[in-house]
């Protein structure tokens, strides 16, 4: 395999000048130009390519990638579904994908009727009566929900709280999203069995407090078994609760956040609703909230009247926009469709996740370290250390050997509160074939933990390349091609220590 | 199970029951043991029926229907979102499921080529803007201008963010409604006769972490951007320029007279307008900034056996390693729509970049010409949008036109209210002289 993975040049080497792969209308109209001092004074060096090399181009570059359309990607929180091709057909309508933003709402009734029936429909999931689509991904849908905590609490005159409780499991998103709201954090512990420890949040939680920030099930995959003792802790103290839905997965149509006691729930499409990642975006970070916060949620809000659907902008207490627009749309037209197809039995869709999670996690438990002895729920936490502590091989060398498998690697080194983590998260999509081809090459992976441990410290040896020399890339950052200062390729080196643990 | 709810799911009966036994339960329901009975739903969600994919197909046809693209009249709608050509190569790109179906890389091995396409990506925009560094995309064009920002502020230790009227309203609502909790406060610069003032700019900038300006701005006209930029500089504030991608061809970078950042709304430039989203907001900056920036940024390194190839760098910038201390909270981002945006400039190349913006300029020049409206700002210079004066109520104006099969522009009164009879125009490349001819007749009436 890997010989058929050479280098390919960047699209700037293999540039040569006088190539296009463009043909523009050439209108008979006067030339026009912009004043002299405001004219560019030289062309941006963009690539000089022919179309039948540009698509030979990305064609490599693709072949150098793995998504879940090439195999079992069991990244864990980050619920690497698959992802249906009718949803890529849909979004390509000329109905939807040529449909501008400020079209009359009467000539886009179709779109505001979609963007409706999906709020309607993440409301009765979340259990929570209003919905917002604006926020553009899941942190954005953090830094949403503070705000509207903020606005809430300001329009109550309660302008002493300043601080936000976060777990200590909890994605970074949490505490950098508390940070950018302009709030404290404070950070409570994990208790024995997984759970929040509720006597270290008795101690933290009081007039100040603004909220909790929680996924439930937690990035341990566990489900918090004092749930509703934690709502109550913070309701009496009059502060609310925020649900981070990354691990949503778990329990659509089991159990809903606005019945666990969560005032604003985030949900995210490109996790539970399959939007495609897109190798990093784009993805959708919805919110579902109170009657109580409904005022204060960004405009325009989308709303029915009679037969008809329009945009509301007159929401005098709301926090203002977001991000341009209604929010990605293209993203709801996916979600949309992946929930219809569905209908009810999402639970369906939860149970099988919960159930290949919980079958992977049979097959696991006896040859790698689980530091919660639960049943789990749509992923589990396994760690390395005695691999680390009896050979010398940590998750970091799991995960890389577990790509001369053919497989992805799950998420490693977090949650944080787990030494040489390794989560994993099979999501609802597999066979069971492909669940056993995994457990069976992470067994191979203890066995050769201890009979040759060196094969695991250097894999992967079937990719297109070795482990990167991340300490050096941050050193001295080359973030663009320098042109005619590029180096064609570096120097040969050992590999340095990598920058820092990986994490959704 | 049924086929509606077997058709993403891979488990046959038989594979259930064998892998219930191997975990040591009866049922699921034995998995949920750990979920408290009073939190539990106990009904079945109140959604409605499972649709086969031919019904789905059907329905979402349906709803696609009742809506009028710009592709079924002739559309002179800009304001923000632009109907520009979208060639063959981006649905490339957008389909390989190698790139549709990955997560952020950070796995590099797993990963070389969306982190290799980033890496063009990144150079692509630096190459646009004029400026050093560029992250792997924003949201939108609304908030890498927060973004930006937010950056301005902890780089310059000031709280005050001066920006001009003449910024898109939409963008200057995201930072509005970003600023309480970045600590910042926002001063506006009004526009006058359709563009800013260096002299106000100076006078508001004096204690300012940055001063934002969009060039061309919401209505269309050329700022005096390099002024803008000196007055910024001179008070110590950094200069950040929201700029169109497909004006870069003919416009200088802002890299190029002074701006510190440059954000912008990548839509136009390789993806569909798909009422309103998803689209890739695009950051640069000057290399001072780059421990500053927000959002995933990819480097080039060298592997265990020196061979070229790239990973997620600076990552103790961000939220999963720096977690309260980050410099953003961002981890999904709009890769492919960015690496949508690389295949377009890749297939325009320098030429065809500067060949779109004298096609917008030439075409808008034009329709100015055919249209016997008075302008609104006479005395400014333009790109590919212009404000017209219609003589009345200007929603009335959209309405009529659009019963004779053209939308005419978007009513500036909706953001301004003193603006009641001003209608923005806007001419991509792909629209036609016959086009304007037909504008022309539909507006004469």
């Amino acid at each position: 395999m890997t010989e058929t993975w050479g280098p390919e040049p960047l699209l700037y080497e293999k540039s040569r000048p006088g190539r296009r792969a463009s043909s523009l209308p050439s209108p008979d109209i006067a030339p026009a130009s912009v004043p002299e001092q405001l004219r560019r004074a030289r062309p941006p060096r963009l690539p000089e390519i022919s179309e039948p090399e540009l698509v030979r181009h990305f064609t490599a570059l693709a072949d150098r990638n793995f998504g879940i359309d090439t195999g079992f990607y069991p990244l864990g929180s980050c619920t690497m579904k698959h992802n249906p091709r009718i949803n890529e057909r849909l979004v390509s309508l000329p109905g939807f994908r040529d449909l501008h933003p400020h079209q009359d709402p009467g000539a886009a009734q179709g779109a505001l009727e979609l963007i409706w029936r999906l709020q309607e429909i993440l409301a009765e999931v979340a259990g929570l009566p209003a919905v917002t689509l604006q926020p553009a991904a899941g942190s954005q849908g953090e830094l949403t929900g503070l705000m509207l905590m903020r606005a809430y609490f300001e329009d109550r005159g309660e302008r002493d709280r300043d601080t936000v409780v976060t777990a200590d499991t909890a994605h970074g998103t949490n505490p950098a999203s508390v940070t950018m709201a302009g709030y404290k954090l404070a950070k409570v512990a994990t208790d024995a069995r997984g759970n929040l420890d509720l006597e270290d949040l008795r101690r933290l939680v009081d007039e100040r407090t603004v909220g909790l920030m929680l996924t439930n099930p937690s990035t341990l995959g566990l489900f918090d078994e004092h749930i509703e003792e934690v709502a109550r802790i913070f309701h009496d103290a009059g502060a609310l609760l925020y649900y981070d839905g990354a691990n949503l997965n778990a329990v659509c149509g089991i159990s809903r956040p606005g019945d666990m006691g969560f005032d604003i729930v985030h949900f995210n499409l490109h996790k539970t609703f399959s939007q495609p990642h897109g190798g990093g975006g784009p993805g959708g970070g919805p919110l579902a909230v109170t009657t109580a916060l409904e005022p204060f949620l960004p405009v325009p809000a989308v709303v029915r009247d009679g037969d008809g659907f329009w945009p509301d902008f007159d929401r005098p207490k709301s926090i203002g926009k977001v991000r341009g627009f209604y929010g990605p749309f293209g993203v709801f037209v996916r979600a949309y469709a992946y929930i219809r197809a569905y209908g009810p039995d999402l639970k369906g869709m939860s149970e099988t996740a919960v159930l290949n999670a919980n079958y992977l996690l049979a097959r696991l438990r006896d040859a790698y370290d689980l530091p919660y002895d639960r049943v789990c729920m749509h992923e589990f936490v396994l760690s390395a250390r005695n691999l680390k502590r009896e050979h010398g091989v940590s998750a970091l060398d799991v995960a890389k050997r577990l790509m001369d498998y053919g497989f992805h690697p799950p998420t490693i080194y977090f949650p944080l509160v787990v030494p040489e983590a390794l989560m994993i998260e099979p999501t609802e999509t597999e066979t069971k074939e492909t669940l056993d081809a995994f457990a069976d090459a992470m067994l191979a992976i203890v066995d050769e933990a201890a009979d040759e441990p060196e094969a695991l410290r250097s894999a992967p040896h079937v990719r297109p390349i070795t482990r990167l020399d991340e300490a050096r890339a941050a050193r001295n950052p080359v973030v663009r091609y320098g042109f005619g200062e590029h180096a064609p390729s570096g120097p040969a080196r050992r590999p340095a220590q990598i920058e820092a643990p990986k994490g959704a | 199970m049924t086929a509606h709810q077997l058709r993403y799911l891979s488990l046959t009966d038989d594979d259930r029951d064998a892998m219930l036994a191997e975990i040591g339960v009866s049922s699921v329901e034995g998995l949920f043991a750990d979920v408290p009975a009073g939190v539990r739903l106990g009904r079945p969600l109140a959604l409605e029926p499972a649709l086969s994919e031919p019904e789905l197909a059907a329905h979402l046809a349906e709803l696609a229907a009742r809506n009028v693209p710009a592709s079924e009249e002739i559309s002179f709608l800009g304001a923000g979102m632009y109907d520009h050509y979208v060639p063959a190569v981006v649905d490339l790109v957008m389909s390989r499921g190698e790139f549709l179906t990955a997560y952020t890389p950070y796995q590099p091995e797993m990963s070389q080529g969306v982190l290799q396409a980033i890496f063009e990506y990144q150079t692509a925009i630096c190459e646009l803007t004029g400026l050093d560094v560029s992250n792997a995309s924003g949201y939108d064009g609304t908030t890498v201008a927060a973004d930006a920002c937010y950056v301005a502020r902890h780089a310059t230790g000031r709280s005050t963010v001066v920006v001009a009227e003449a910024v898109h309203p939409q963008v200057r609502q995201v930072v509005k409604t970003y600023a309480p909790g970045f600590g910042l406060e926002v001063v506006e610069v009004p526009q006058r006769g359709g563009v800013t003032d260096p002299d106000e700019v100076a006078g508001a900038a004096r204690e300012a972490a940055c001063v934002l300006f969009q060039h061309p701005n919401v209505f269309g006209c050329l700022e005096p951007a390099p002024d803008l930029a000196a007055a910024a500089n001179d008070a110590g504030a950094l200069a950040i320029a929201h700029v169109d991608p497909l004006s870069l061809g003919v416009l200088e970078a802002p890299g190029r007279y002074g701006c510190a950042m440059a954000v912008g709304e990548g839509q136009g430039a390789g993806n569909p307008l798909a009422f309103g989203g998803p689209h890739y907001g695009f950051l640069a900056a000057r290399a001072d900034l780059i421990r500053r920036m927000p959002g995933r940024i990819v480097g080039e390194t060298t592997d265990a056996d020196g061979k070229r190839g790239y990973v997620l760098t600076l990552q103790t910038r961000e939220q999963h390693i720096r977690r309260e201390k980050a410099t953003s909270n961002m981890t999904t981002n709009q890769t492919l729509l960015a690496l949508a945006g690389l295949a377009y400039l890749s297939w325009l190349g320098p030429r065809g970049l500067e060949e779109v913006g004298e096609l917008c300029l030439g075409l808008a020049e034009h329709a100015k010409s055919r249209l016997d409206l008075p302008l609104l700002f006479s005395e400014q210079a333009t790109f590919k949008e212009f404000a017209v004066r219609v003589g009345r109520n200007a929603e009335e104006v959209v309405r009529e036109a659009r019963a004779h099969g053209v939308h005419p522009g978007y009513p500036l009164r909706r953001d301004y209210p003193d603006m009641d009879d001003a209608l923005l125009v806007c001419v991509t490349e792909k629209r036609t002289t016959e086009e304007i001819d037909r504008l022309a007749e539909v507006l004469g009436r």
